[in-house]
């Protein structure tokens, strides 16, 4: 027996249990890229205008931190920008998660000893998920550039834009497969992971907007960024991303053969042998269990505050130029000025992380729920609607919290460029606040309604982050747009605040969190 | 049938389906108070889904049912208090030590009685400092096990409590149930292990497909069901003419020796049949009483009958 014996089953097995996600979020990709590009090029009728647009993009920090630069000044470049870093993210996600799913998750479960019992090598499993995970990248970039190409624009930018998604999604398997290999848990191997894609994505938007872009090839994302699609495009960066992903690979090998099956790297202390007495209600339950995540990503919003406030000198020096003031004016809705616009724009995507932080947390009830945790606790005096607001209070304590730290840290550190104040951003950062509530209630209510489904949640949130980005661009109608929470947060700082909107949406919150815990007290407990 | 005591858990025509799937069938089961009552069933006959019910963790579709003298669906918090649960796979949090667990249920549940709990885990020697991820399953369910003894609550209902323990384990168990009967406390024990509830069970109630098939002191349903007398005789016996006394099921000669006999008898004829056997000189007997075992696989000899060819 060799020890990639059995990786053939493994693959059959995890494709059978995962084939409509991986085909969904691959097609989700494709038609990010493919509608990005179509709206964009039927936007502007001329080049001229195409330029124009183009021109202020490239001026405007937010888009530069967000986005990166423009790959070229022209409608395609337009078309691409936004893809670059969605669909890059995107494939990172995926393959994260497929890596992750079928190799730590199996084995925190398990499921992997059993199978590991058969004719199954060492190697097996880990192979298995990373040839799924690269296979679905790879095929999501080359439906990409598939379906540029058939919108008529230059088949290197496309295929350039293919490789952008596939450098971004290998380099993330192998970080993956290292990260499944440290510690015992899914929860701690996705925390490593993701920190280093958050930590990528700062590095990167750092360097684009510092003017020291050279720190961008620190980051992997930085790497498929300078792919540049319709610009440069340097097709041969997949090559340094594929000799990444084999290093990665040989050290997750190394990790796996120092290991036993089901520990990690870090060996178990042991712990207290009585409980604190915090330890004693469901609340701290709830806290004990959910504290470190918020800490881990408490310690993230602190840093992307600190280089989002630091970048607040470059953002107002733009708009020292009155045609590019005036235009950005315009953009947007005639509120505040270049820096309001930029700290808007950071912010409420901050609030989309927040909401995904707020909803995970409230998930926590269904991964209570389903291995039969709850179960004990509400066999307890423990009642059902205290059990699920103990953890409602931590998701959206939770993501209040990090909102509060984002709008600190970037106040703290844009104050000292006298652009902007900390309470303009801190209130800024409070405005968006009802859309992140209102996300996170709809974990509530799809796991008290449909808890076998609650994962759909993150279909909600992919779909809120999609009308932002494309809604306008798409010429979506005004009510479709408008499904978004986000779409209703005024236009702090700068701009007006929308106080009737925040109170509708609070009230909206309520309402569904309300609706998600009645469904709960009705239902049968189930796995 | 019912005697004049208190009733712990009464359940009346209960149902309750799954999609397509009837779990319950219209069950009844009584527990009186203060009594141990095995609750025995094979895989899949209903024992954790009435549990369940009667923890509120699940809704009824149909029946009636209550715990204490309330009912579990609606005043779950208030019940809850006087019992603990023990489910019969017991999955703990990764990243909670053995001895948090047991402490934070015993709080959730209005209190832990600490001299017990260290006793506790000395007799069924748990390491209270290990994390729940790196427990073996036999371990992890002496936590839930410690959890529920180490509490002064009047009922205990334990599904499949003992899965996973060793021999050794099982007997702890087992003195720990005899204890808190002597206590006077209430404990309702599902279990396909005969063994156990032999040892500790007053009363059993047989489940099968969702209904209650049998239930009854273990006297009352030994009564009903056949023993085992195996006799060597002076005489030799006709075994046509033997078969035709009262009582008797079936008779059979040892091959190798023509004065051993092997009658199956209704229980309650055994006076009759050994009187008949004293006739033909008895040098050596044994009766045997119907182990639970037996009682169990009467129970469910159609089931058997379906499975073997």
């Amino acid at each position: 027996m060799t020890e990639l014996d059995g990786t053939g089953p493994l693959l059959q097995l995890a494709w059978r249990r995962d084939s409509w996600v991986v085909i969904a979020s691959v097609l989700a990709i494709v038609l990010l890229a493919y509608s990005s590009m179509a709206a964009t090029l039927s936007l502007y009728s001329t080049d001229a205008e195409a330029r124009a647009a183009a021109a202020l993009m490239s001026a405007t920090s937010s888009v530069k931190a967000m986005y990166g630069p423009l790959p070229a000044l022209t409608a395609e470049g337009v078309g691409v920008i936004k893809t670059i870093t969605m669909g890059g993210l995107g494939a990172a996600f995926l393959a994260h998660a497929l890596v992750r799913r079928h190799t730590r998750t199996e084995e925190e479960e398990g499921r992997l000893e059993l199978v590991a019992a058969g004719v199954v090598g060492r190697r097996a499993p880990l192979a298995a998920a990373v040839i799924l995970a690269a296979s679905a990248v790879l095929s999501t970039g080359l439906l990409c550039a598939l379906s540029l190409m058939s919108l008529k624009v230059s088949p290197a930018g496309s295929l350039a834009l293919g490789v952008v998604v596939a450098v971004a999604g290998l380099v993330m398997t192998g970080v993956s497969a290292v990260a499944a290999q440290l510690t015992t848990t899914t929860r701690g191997a996705g925390g490593i992971a993701l920190a280093l894609l958050g930590l990528a994505f700062i590095l990167r938007a750092v360097a684009d907007t510092s003017g020291i872009p050279v720190l961008g090839w620190l980051s992997f994302l930085g790497w498929a960024e300078r792919v540049s699609p319709f610009g440069a495009n340097r097709l041969w960066i997949l090559a340094p991303a594929v000799v990444a992903l084999a290093v990665l690979l040989a050290v997750a090998d190394r990790l796996l053969h120092r290991r036993d099956l089901g520990s990690g790297l870090w060996a178990d202390r042991p712990g207290p042998a009585t409980a604190s007495p915090r330890l004693g209600t469901p609340l701290g339950l709830a806290w004990r269990l959910q504290r470190g995540a918020l800490a881990g990503w408490a310690i993230g919003y602190a840093v992307l505050g600190l280089v989002v406030g630091s970048l607040a000198g470059s953002a107002g020096a733009i708009a020292s130029d009155p045609k590019t003031a005036e235009m950005l004016r315009k953009m947007s809705g005639g509120h505040g000025s270049a820096t309001d616009v930029f700290f808007g724009t950071e912010l409420r995507f901050a609030a989309l992380g927040a909401a995904a932080y707020g909803m995970s947390a409230a998930l926590r009830l269904r991964s209570e729920e389903a291995p039969g945790r709850a179960e004990i606790v509400l066999a307890t005096a423990t009642t059902r609607w205290r059990w699920l607001l103990s953890h409602a209070l931590v998701a959206l304590g939770g993501a209040t919290l990090l909102m509060a730290v984002v709008g600190t840290a970037a106040g703290v550190s844009a104050a000292r460029s006298g652009v902007i104040g900390v309470g303009a951003l801190l209130g800024a950062a409070a405005s968006t606040l009802p859309a992140v509530w209102v996300s996170t209630a709809v974990a509530l209510l799809l796991f008290g309604l449909l808890p076998r489904r609650s994962a759909m949640t993150w279909a909600v949130l992919a779909g809120f982050l999609l009308l932002g980005e494309l809604g306008a661009l798409l010429k979506l109608p005004d009510w479709v747009q408008g499904i978004s929470p986000f779409a209703h947060l005024g236009s702090l700082p700068g701009g007006p605040a929308d106080l009737a909107g925040a109170v509708v949406l609070v009230v909206i919150a309520g309402g569904l969190a309300a609706y998600g815990g009645v469904a709960f007290g009705r239902r049968d407990l189930v796995s | 049938m019912l005697r004049n005591m208190a009733l712990a858990i009464t359940a009346t025509g209960l149902r309750k389906t799954f999609g397509t799937t009837t779990a319950l069938d219209g069950l009844d089961l009584t527990v009186e108070e203060g009594e141990v009552h095995g609750f025995l069933g094979p895989n899949g006959s209903g024992k954790s889904t009435t549990i369940r019910i009667l923890l509120g963790l699940l809704r009824k579709d149909g029946g009636e049912v209550t715990l204490l003298g309330r009912d579990p669906w609606t005043d779950a918090p208030d019940v809850h208090c006087r019992l603990a649960y023990v489910p019969g796979d017991v999955v703990l949090w990764p990243n909670l030590t053995g001895g948090e667990v047991i402490d934070l249920l015993g709080r959730l549940r209005g209190g832990l009685d600490a001299t017990k709990r260290a006793k506790l885990l000395e007799r069924f020697d748990l390491d209270p400092t290990k994390k729940g991820r790196s427990y073996s399953k036999g371990n992890r369910q002496k936590v839930a096990l410690v959890a529920a003894l180490a509490s002064d609550v009047p009922l205990l209902l334990l599904d499949e409590p003992t899965s996973g323990l060793d021999p050794l384990m099982e007997k702890v168990f087992q003195d720990c149930l005899r204890e808190v009967r002597a206590e006077g406390r209430t404990v309702l024990l599902s279990s396909h292990i005969l063994s156990e509830v032999e040892a500790v069970a007053e009363r059993v109630s047989i489940v099968r497909k969702g209904v209650v098939v049998d239930t009854g002191s273990l006297a009352d349903l030994r009564s009903l069901t056949r023993s085992t007398v195996v006799a060597t005789l002076g005489t030799p016996l006709d075994l046509s003419a033997t078969r035709a006394w009262p009582g008797v099921h079936a008779a059979d000669l040892d091959p190798t020796n023509a004065q051993r006999v092997t009658l199956w008898i209704d229980t309650d004829h055994v006076g009759e049949v050994l009187r008949s056997l004293g006739e033909h000189g008895i040098r050596a007997l044994t009766c045997q009483p119907p182990s639970l075992e037996e009682l169990f696989l009467s129970q469910y000899k159609d089931d058997l009958a379906e499975v073997s060819p």
